[in-house]
């Protein structure tokens, strides 16, 4: 790790205006993924602006028809939730698929959206259930937030504070792990909502999580994995590596999808 | 059998220590005034060194010192070495190259260390590491062994041509030749043992510190061979006279053969403390373990199998190229030839077989002996040709085993090996029924209602263990010759302290070791303690590899237990008035034969320090024995491996639903520690095939250099596994132990690789068989089966 | 250099540190509690498990400025006294241990998860909760029946009673 100054936020305000002021400051939320990235030196912030005492941050509630959930809310938090068990199950599973116990222990929600790590699996779920991203300054829909690998909407000084999710009628994720990183080497999150179907893509694209709207549009006749039947994407955009070609991701964007509307209808949702 | 003697499952004696957190591991271990260093590495897989300029580097704060290749030259130190001379086929000897310890003119391996930073801490030392400017001429590498040799290829050392480091062969060409020509049926595969990396949980750790008054330095280090490692840095580097080094390896997190060899790091940690005049630390990071530690594997096969009009096999023929990296390390020589090419016989008699291996340098990290060294890659040969041709001659693949099955002993192979005892058929069997093959086809069914792949495959290996008789070792070109010692020392009181030179770093000798002596001297396992790793405390001794410290180790515990034995006699005759031919030696007692008069251990231990009552002209004081063991042959272990996998069609995946292990081991000390060797050799092999696969660009960058792409065994990757024995002793040593440490990972590549090759129904499928390589693998298994419609 | 105050295995600690130390490094240099161990740089071998408010986390990837004021239980402070804890009482008598370098991780990854879901826990329940945590040598098998076994024992009042 490079040097740097810690600073410890004492409220949001105090974190901004630090964010605001000090020469290359970076938010230190859960730190599941920008401590191992300090530790390689792949990143040397100046000053590190901790948010772990910043009251009120974490907190997970249910207004009407939507789901707010903390910035500062651990993964473990909201895979426990009993008010996200309830409204929005497959958020709590997804939650619940993240790095591993240690990492649900510490790891945030708003930590990994601001990251947008391409493999991740709450880009999926922003992307699919329609989330709005709310920072310090404005409110995002998720549709606008990621913008490519490692890439969000989000301005140099800002601070996202909470996620709102519309509850859907039903939603399910399917997550393939990548055996090493254990990170999704394709998941696939499908919800239907009152207005529309979504299904979401992390892991496979080039650029990031991505819609498949030719998956949507089959699932708006009917909502079952058999209306994907034969159904795939592209190679052409999915990413390839040494875990996976882009066919072979292409094909397991289809499978993915497939379980994920199954698991929707298996785990139900409020219909 | 005593509740804590030889076959008894006792719980370790080691465990407490590390349960509760109290372990010594080398980087636990800190030294007053001491520094940490920093090794650069190397970003080129090829590169010239042009120029080095540490100047800001070395103005950085709490830098005490930075060094380069050239400054470590002018110490006029030697190089590392491989201690194994190997000859090639026109009888020249292996071309092994210069591998200094800081590379000077050029780098060979991404990873390469070509300077050290020496600092008060290690934040400081990376900070200023990263002031040093190098100046790289890139050169343009090769890292698949395929290519080395090819016309064209970039050389890496001046003293091999077409980067060959030998041409090796063993067997008889033309009579193979001649068993194929009158072959019925002839069993082709090509194969790619995939190239691992070891990843010992404890990465490699090196505490070196000079003493000016005495002259003298000691090492803490993460080593499997502490006096081995004396040798090699005293005598061929030359760092200091062995009296004048003491290597101490407390204990070690794992080892798997990456910690037998004798590495660039502990030498410059060494140089520098004598230099410096401070104690130098240094811990590998995992990703700078995955850039230098010795990998594993990397061969690339034909090899083809003649059978005749009765199925049985009567030829074998291999070709092997065998990557060994960048530079020799310590045994890499013998890995791909000498523990390979002798145990392709397998468990069949194969009247003829020819095998070829060229061994080549690339420009990747050395490859040296993991877990097996050899003779998985042997068994997997073997166990995926014979499983092929089953399917090839529509005979039960079990069927063909037993025909063809080794079973008279001692029995002589083809390729040297001298198989002393052993009941092939009787593991096969009992692993047929343990795993309830008959039930197999049901369940085959079963996951095909589910849309699923269900695939059943075996390996029924042989491994050589117990390295090894010295003189034999010696005529093939070993260094070193491969005995082991011990040193029974009994105090006053009748606790005795056990000196040996095997090291332990997970396999229990602690208290497997102490069970032995336990039970011979009819004292509790917790008077004995366990001494090793350290080369003031214990003579010299050879470490721990190679299944070696059961077969070698233990054997020389009797020897030394055997003249105390007979010491103890001598005394007791004093004591008891007789002669010392009627005195039994008897669960802690000395008796004279047929009468009631005894003397129990204790008091034996006592008389003998007090000496008051035996003739000192003629009987030392004291009880304290030691002894060296030489084996006479390898030992034999053998077994049946059963894999039963199932695929999901969709994406893959392959799991492991069930497995089931018989092995023979010859006499089992300890069962429990025994079938957690078997468990975790499993683990490995069943990592090689699934999961672990090193990628090297075409750069010679390795892809694959973390844990983010390197994927290991995890928990949820494996079944609980059925785990069972079939005993034939062992007959060339006094225990009959064969050796257990390398079994699993030997026989498990194979069965997994006959499983998945069963369920998709062909076999172009190279390990590791990700989801990725399995998907692909049915749509071209797909497409061909269309193309045939 | 700021300063950083916790509480670990109970007792007060207080430090100045360098910004940059991470938890385990503060574990290991600062107290010398060298049963944390360091297996990896990318936060995946879990070998540094620490226990911080009673969770389970990798104090290889946390600021030991991060734990201030926070209560942290490392494996050297596991055990009461002599009393081992049932959980490194099953670890010793199920050889769910070989080289050890992994164990206290596992130990205290194994406690955090009977903590959070209880007593009976089924294999598979074991093997996904493992994901985090690495050991080369065991191939788990053993140390799924020990964490099995560990958490019995937790709930038997013998042993609750023991480990209090």
């Amino acid at each position: 790790m490079y040097a740097f100054t810690y600073h410890r936020a004492t409220g949001l305000r105090h974190a901004a205006n630090m964010l605001e002021k000090l020469e290359e400051a970076k938010l230190l939320a859960g730190g599941q993924t920008l401590l191992p990235t300090m530790k390689q030196r792949l990143a040397s912030p100046s000053n590190i602006i901790d948010l772990g005492e910043v009251e009120g941050m974490a907190d997970i509630t249910q207004a009407g028809r939507s789901v707010t959930i903390g910035a500062m809310a651990r993964h473990n938090d909201v895979a426990n939730s009993e008010v996200v068990q309830k409204a929005i199950p497959a958020l709590a599973y997804l939650a619940g698929l993240i790095g591993d116990p240690a990492v649900r222990h510490r790891g945030t929600i708003g930590g990994s959206i601001a990251n947008n790590d391409p493999n991740a699996d709450y880009p999926a779920a922003c992307l699919g259930l329609g989330a709005t991203i709310v920072t310090n300054k404005r409110k995002i829909v998720a549709d606008e937030f990621f913008k490519g690998l490692f890439e969000t909407a989000l301005e140099p000084n800002e601070i996202i504070t909470k996620v709102t999710f519309p509850i859907p009628k039903k939603a399910g994720y399917y997550k393939f792990r990548n055996q090493a990183s254990r990170f999704a080497l394709v998941g696939v999150f499908a919800a239907k909502r009152p207005s529309e179907i979504r299904v979401a893509v992390t892991g496979a694209g080039a650029s990031g999580v991505f819609r498949v709207p030719s998956f949507e549009e089959a699932l708006k006749k009917r909502f079952s994995p058999k209306s994907l039947e034969g159904l795939t994407v592209p190679a052409d955009g999915m990413s390839s590596d040494i875990h996976g070609s882009t066919e072979y991701r292409a094909h397991l964007v289809g499978v993915c999808a497939r379980r994920a509307v199954a698991a929707a209808l298996e785990k139900g949702g409020e219909d | 059998m005593s509740a804590t003697g030889i076959g008894a499952a006792v719980r370790r004696k080691e465990d407490l220590r590390f349960i509760t957190g109290k372990g010594q591991y080398t980087d636990d271990v800190s030294r007053p005034g001491q520094t940490h260093i920093y090794f650069i590495r190397s970003p080129h897989a090829h590169a010239k060194l042009k120029r080095i300029d540490t100047k800001a580097a070395a103005a950085m704060p709490g830098v005490v010192a930075v060094a380069t290749g050239a400054e470590f030259a002018e110490s006029k130190l030697g190089g590392l070495i491989c201690g194994w001379t190997v000859l090639s086929k026109d009888g020249s000897p292996m071309k092994m190259a210069p591998h200094p310890a800081l590379a000077v003119g050029k780098a060979c391996h991404v990873g390469d260390p070509v300077a050290v930073v020496i600092a008060e801490t290690l934040a400081q030392a990376k900070d200023a590491a990263e002031k040093v400017v190098i100046d790289y001429e890139v050169m343009p590498s090769v890292v698949d062994p395929a290519k080395a040799a090819a016309k064209g290829a970039p050389q890496i050392h001046d003293i091999a041509p077409h980067n060959t480091i030998y041409n090796w062969h063993l067997g008889d060409a033309d009579a193979t030749a001649a068993a194929f020509k009158a072959a019925q049926h002839v069993t082709k595969l090509e194969f790619v043992n995939n190239r691992l990396v070891p990843n010992a949980m404890e990465p490699r750790a090196a505490l070196a510190e000079y003493d000016s008054g005495s002259e003298s330095l000691t090492l803490w280090n993460a080593t499997q061979n502490p006096h081995v490692a004396r040798l090699v840095i005293s005598a061929f580097v030359g760092m200091a006279p062995e009296n004048k080094l003491r290597v101490i390896a407390p204990d070690v997190g794992g080892g798997f053969g990456s910690k037998i060899f004798i590495y660039p790091e502990e030498v410059v940690c060494l140089w520098a403390a004598r230099k410096f005049n401070r104690p130098v630390k240094w811990t590998a990071e995992r990703s700078e373990s995955f850039i230098s530690d010795a990998h594993g594997r990397d061969h690339v096969t034909r090899a083809e199998m003649a059978f005749d009009a009765d199925n049985k096999i009567t030829g074998l023929r291999v070709h092997t190229v065998a990557n060994l990296g960048a530079y020799m390390s310590t045994f890499s020589s013998a890995v791909p030839t000498f523990l390979y090419a002798t145990l392709l016989s397998g468990q069949y008699a194969i009247p003829h077989i020819y095998c070829e291996v060229d061994a080549v340098y690339t420009n990747t990290v050395p490859v040296d002996a993991y877990r097996g060294a050899g003779r998985p890659e042997a068994t997997y040969v073997v166990e995926r040709l014979v499983e092929a041709a089953a399917r090839e001659l529509s005979i039960e693949s079990a069927d063909l085993r037993r025909k063809n099955f080794v079973k008279s002993f001692p029995y002589q192979t083809s390729v040297a090996s001298l198989y002393d005892a052993g009941d092939y058929n009787a593991s096969l069997a009992k692993a047929l029924q343990l795993h309830d093959y008959k039930g197999f086809g049901k369940r085959k069914r079963e996951s095909e209602k589910l849309g699923k792949l269900r695939g059943i495959g075996f390996a029924t290996y042989i491994e050589a263990c117990g390295v090894a008789p010295s003189a034999l070792v010696g005529q093939l070109g070993a260094g070193v010759g491969l005995w082991e010692s011990a040193e029974v020392r009994v105090n006053p009181t009748g606790s005795v302290e056990l000196l040996t030179g095997c090291h332990q770093h997970g396999q229990g000798h602690e208290t497997t070791f102490a069970q032995l002596v336990a039970e011979r001297l009819g004292i509790s396992i917790d008077q004995v303690t366990v001494v090793h790793g350290d080369t003031d405390k214990v003579q010299f001794g050879m470490g721990t590899y190679g299944s070696r410290s059961g077969a070698v180790g233990m054997s020389a515990i009797v020897k030394a237990l055997d003249k105390v034995e007979a010491k103890a006699k001598k005394i007791a005759a004093h004591l008891l008035e007789a002669a010392e031919g009627d005195i039994v030696f008897k669960d802690g007692k000395f008796t004279v034969a047929g009468t009631d008069k005894s003397v129990a251990w204790g008091e034996l231990a006592l008389a003998a320090y007090v000496a008051h009552k035996f003739p000192t002209s003629e009987i030392e004081p004291g009880l304290k024995e030691a002894a060296f063991y030489d084996p006479t042959n390898f030992t034999f272990p053998a077994g049946c491996h059963i894999c039963e996998v199932e695929i999901d069609t969709d994406t893959g995946e392959t799991s492991i639903v069930g497995w089931t292990a018989v092995d023979d081991f010859g006499t089992v000390i300890n069962p429990m520690i025994v079938e957690g060797q078997v468990h975790g050799g499993v683990a490995q092999g069943v990592g090689q095939a699934l999961l672990e696969h090193t990628v090297y660009n075409d750069n010679g960058q390795l892809v694959t250099g973390s844990y983010m792409d390197y994927a290991m065994p995890r928990a949820d990757n494996l079944p609980s596994l059925k785990v069972d024995m079939t005993v034939t002793k062992c007959p060339s040593n006094p225990l009959g132990i064969k050796g257990c440490g390398e079994a699993g990972a030997i026989a498990a590549p194979a069965a997994v690789m006959n499983a998945i090759t069963d369920a998709l129904g062909t076999e172009k499928i190279d390990m590791p068989a990700t989801p990725a390589v399995v998907w692909s693998a049915l749509q071209k298994r797909n497409k061909s089966r269309a193309a045939a419609e | 250099m700021p300063s950083v105050s916790m509480k670990v295995n109970g007792k007060d600690v207080k430090a100045d540190v360098d910004p940059r130390t991470l938890l385990v490094q503060f574990l290991r240099e600062n107290l010398r509690l060298t049963g944390t161990h360091v297996g990896c740089d990318t936060s995946q071998c879990g070998a540094c498990v620490v226990h911080v408010n009673g969770k389970a986390v990798k104090s290889c990837t946390m600021l030991a400025l991060s734990a201030q004021g926070a209560d942290v239980l490392t494996i050297e402070g596991l055990a009461h006294g002599a009393q081992l804890h049932p959980m490194q009482e099953a670890f010793r008598e199920h050889h769910g241990l070989q080289c050890g370098f992994c164990t206290p991780g596992m130990i205290l990854t194994a406690v955090d998860l009977v903590n959070r879901k209880g007593n009976n826990l089924a294999e598979h329940t074991i093997r996904e909760e493992l994901e985090g945590n690495i050991c080369r040598c065991t191939g788990y098998h053993n140390i799924v029946k020990a964490i099995a076994a560990g958490a019995k024992a937790m709930g038997s009042g013998v042993s609750r009673q023991a480990a209090e």
